[in-house]
């Protein structure tokens, strides 16, 4: 399979990426990892007159820590968050999400940009990112603008991002210490999309929940923050009854299609396990 | 569309081509380079049988331009015996543990491992899995491709090879 003709830009700094994109319009796009676009490419389900490579932009890469926040730019590949020790000190829970995405041939290519940005309601990164309180640096032709992860999906595909931006950086605030955290991924095999998902991160004190987030994975076009369910379970010492209520809660928001991966009542069924399984496994981390 | 001319080393050699912006790594590989060890399996960045190593990195070489391969230093199949022409660890243990049968995820699976051996010279049976996750074969089941990269380990490392009981 080959994909359709296309010209080829490599710019090198943000601002001639952005450059490009604005004036090429939407028959341009940005190539980050290139893993899921090149296959979309080569299926003819996608034929962009131009691609906007990022790899030459040096600035797009990199992890550092600025205060309580971590800022990862958007071309760093999901190996190099594996082989970060700030990623594995500060924010567990992302390296645990990241070993769940496609293979690691895919990971030595794939960027958290490319997966936060594209929309696709399978990706792992974005209801972690919800879950987590990040917010992306969006950079187009009239200047840079902060949005958090929870206002920037819209739809399967369909994103906060205008014609011409670029996603360039995530950033997450520091959990605190002593959280407890866990992503939990039910699918048919390694390199599957999620049939349903669930990230927990939660911070317990005297065997009582005091803080609980949760969000949800390919449960619905846009990934969820399941906030009645983590309402229903602060305070409580996760007790079976507590659980049954939470994962009651989140299964209420689910809509997931019906597809390859089960029907709806399955993924829906599903999706509140990995909840429980979730909120049980936060809860065992937490100190 | 206009030809782009690209220069890359393949196997500690320098080479060009001309190729279109959509021309896939793989393809440069096999029709411009006429190394046909490279696989085409999937074309969907599923099987691994392109695997090929670019600068330290795994990458299915069928989800890649070659334009974007434009200075990299790549191994494929055809560069990972040794110098003397000899077979390399993993190409022996592959042989001698019956690592393949009908050889067509082979060179991706050797190249897959190549780079696993090298980020961590022990693997445990489950991270040679976890691994070569990626690399999808249909014929042995895994199992002596996994005994192959223990052998390799072994060889690498400089101690006895024991296959573990089944």
């Amino acid at each position: 399979m080959i994909p359709g003709p296309f010209s080829y830009h490599r710019p090198v700094t943000v601002a001639d990426a952005v450059k490009l994109l604005s004036t090429l319009g939407d028959e341009a796009r940005p190539l980050a990892g290139g893993h899921s676009l090149v296959p979309m490419m080569k299926l003819r389900l996608a034929s962009p007159e131009h691609l906007v490579d990022l790899h030459g932009i040096a600035g797009l890469k990199g992890i550092r820590r600025d205060g309580n926040t971590i800022v990862i730019g958007a071309m760093t590949t999901q190996h190099e968050l594996l082989a970060s020790d700030e990623i594995g000190m500060s924010l567990p829970i992302l390296d645990e999400t990241v070993l769940l995405i496609a293979d690691p041939q895919v990971r030595y290519r794939g960027t958290i940009g490319g997966n936060v940005a594209n929309g696709d309601p399978g990706n792992d990164m974005p209801a972690l990112m919800m879950t987590l309180g990040a917010s992306y640096r969006l950079e187009g032709a009239s200047g840079a603008r902060e949005v958090a992860a929870t206002e920037f999906y819209q739809g399967a595909y369909f994103t906060a991002l205008e014609p011409g931006e670029l996603l360039t950086a995530i950033s997450i605030p520091v959990p605190a210490a002593g959280h407890g955290y866990a992503y939990e991924k039910l699918k048919r095999k390694v390199g599957d999309y999620a049939t349903a998902a669930a990230a927990v991160v939660l911070t317990m004190a005297g065997g009582k929940v005091v803080t609980c987030k949760i969000g949800l994975t390919n449960l619905s076009e846009t990934p969820l923050l399941a906030e009645d369910a983590a309402k229903v379970v602060i305070g409580t010492s996760l007790d079976p009854a507590s659980l049954k209520k939470a994962s009651a809660a989140a299964v209420a928001i689910m809509s997931p299609a019906s597809d390859a991966r089960g029907p709806v009542e399955y993924r829906k069924h599903v999706g509140g396990i990995m909840v429980t399984r979730a909120l049980q496994r936060a809860a065992g981390r937490a100190r | 569309m206009a030809k782009t001319h690209v220069t890359m080393k393949v196997n500690g050699t320098e080479v060009e081509g001309l190729v279109e912006p959509r021309t896939l790594l793989v393809h440069f590989i096999r029709e411009n380079l006429s190394l046909t060890g490279t696989h085409i399996g999937c074309e969907t960045t599923h099987c691994g049988a392109c695997t090929v190593d670019i600068d330290g990195m795994s990458v299915k070489s069928c989800t890649m331009f070659a334009v974007q391969a434009q200075g990299s230093d790549i191994t494929t199949i055809e560069g990972v015996a040794n110098a003397d022409g000899s077979l390399s660890a993993l190409q022996e243990g592959f042989r001698m543990m019956h690592g393949l049968q009908c050889g067509f995820c082979t060179p991706g699976m050797i190249l897959r491992a190549q780079r696993l051996l090298k980020e961590n010279p022990s693997p445990s049976e489950e991270e040679i899995r976890m691994g070569i996750s990626g690399n999808i074969c249909r014929c042995t089941g895994y199992q002596n491709i996994v005994k192959a990269i223990q052998y390799a380990a072994a060889k690498i490392n400089g101690v006895e090879f024991r296959e573990a009981a089944e």
